[in-house]
């Protein structure tokens, strides 16, 4: 089986070549999506810039990526997620994958309530020209077109390994 | 795609596999990294229980785990283990994750 995110990203959750002076502007942004779609207050921007200032910049996952996120808490009233591109990338201090031009938020209300969401965005960005492909996405519409079929549709490998069945299967 | 021939090392491992991802706060990267750490023993056939976690509670979800998976930022957080700790630099690399997989469980 394939993931697919469960439904499209509004266009409050999706701000374009966003322009931000550091990498903590960067996650705020990304933070004030998810807020403005209604998922989490303000204090969660906090929340997220204080996990990375506590581990490191271990968010940014994949060249140009990082995936901003903090712990569930009474500041989250709805799993969800928001994506920002920069206008200009911005180094997070990660050792492989900076700069960072892609910023996703995720934000959960239980530890375990958005990962299928997480998993769908697994599908997604195993397809390496996603970052770059987000990156120069220029209306909401665009991004919504590249979450929700870009990658699956070419990324027939791994499609068809059958390996896709296995993650929830083992949750269990 | 095609099964590739199993490394005979594999083979003669007793027990299922037990891997542990691991990030900051359990429930964003680690989940990622859960993921495609099963599609890449998918790859490599190799039967295993692969969660999710975060550094906090890792003493504990990796006490009899072979294999603790993360990035090069927060090894130094997870303290001593018997573990075989893997730094994945790219968490959609299937590639690099499947080379490091194949190292570390065979």
């Amino acid at each position: 089986m394939t993931y697919t995110l469960p439904e499209p990203l509004p266009d409050t959750a999706i701000a374009l070549r966003v322009e931000a002076e550091d990498w903590r502007a960067a996650v705020r942004s990304v933070g004030s999506a998810l807020e403005a779609s209604g998922c989490t207050d303000a204090s969660y921007s906090e929340r997220m810039i204080a996990l990375v200032e506590e581990y490191g910049p271990y968010i940014v996952i994949a060249p140009g990526l990082a995936m901003a996120h903090a712990r569930p808490g009474p500041d989250v009233h709805a799993s969800g997620l928001a994506v920002v591109t920069l206008a200009t990338p911005m180094p997070f201090g990660h050792a492989h994958n900076d700069p960072v031009s892609v910023v996703i938020g995720l934000a959960a209300t239980e530890a375990d309530s958005h990962v299928a969401s997480v998993a769908a965005l697994a599908n997604v960005f195993n397809d390496e020209s996603m970052v770059p492909a987000l990156a120069a996405a220029r209306d909401a519409v665009e991004v919504r077109q590249l979450l929700s079929g870009g990658a699956s549709a070419h990324d027939a490998e791994t499609d068809a390994d059958g390996s896709d069945a296995a993650p929830r299967s083992d949750l269990s | 795609m095609p099964t590739a021939p199993t490394p005979p090392h594999v083979l003669t491992y007793p027990e299922l596999v037990k891997i542990i991802a691991i990030c900051g706060a359990g429930i964003g990267t680690s989940e990622i990294l859960r993921v495609n750490a099963v599609r890449a023993l998918g790859r490599l056939d190799i039967d295993a229980e692969v969660t999710a976690s975060d550094v906090a509670s890792v003493a504990a979800a990796a006490a009899d785990a072979q294999v603790i998976l993360t990035s090069a930022e927060l090894v130094s957080r997870i303290g001593a283990t018997n573990a075989d700790v893997v730094v994945i630099d790219n968490y959609f690399d299937l590639d690099e994750i499947t080379a490091k997989l194949e190292i570390a469980v065979g």
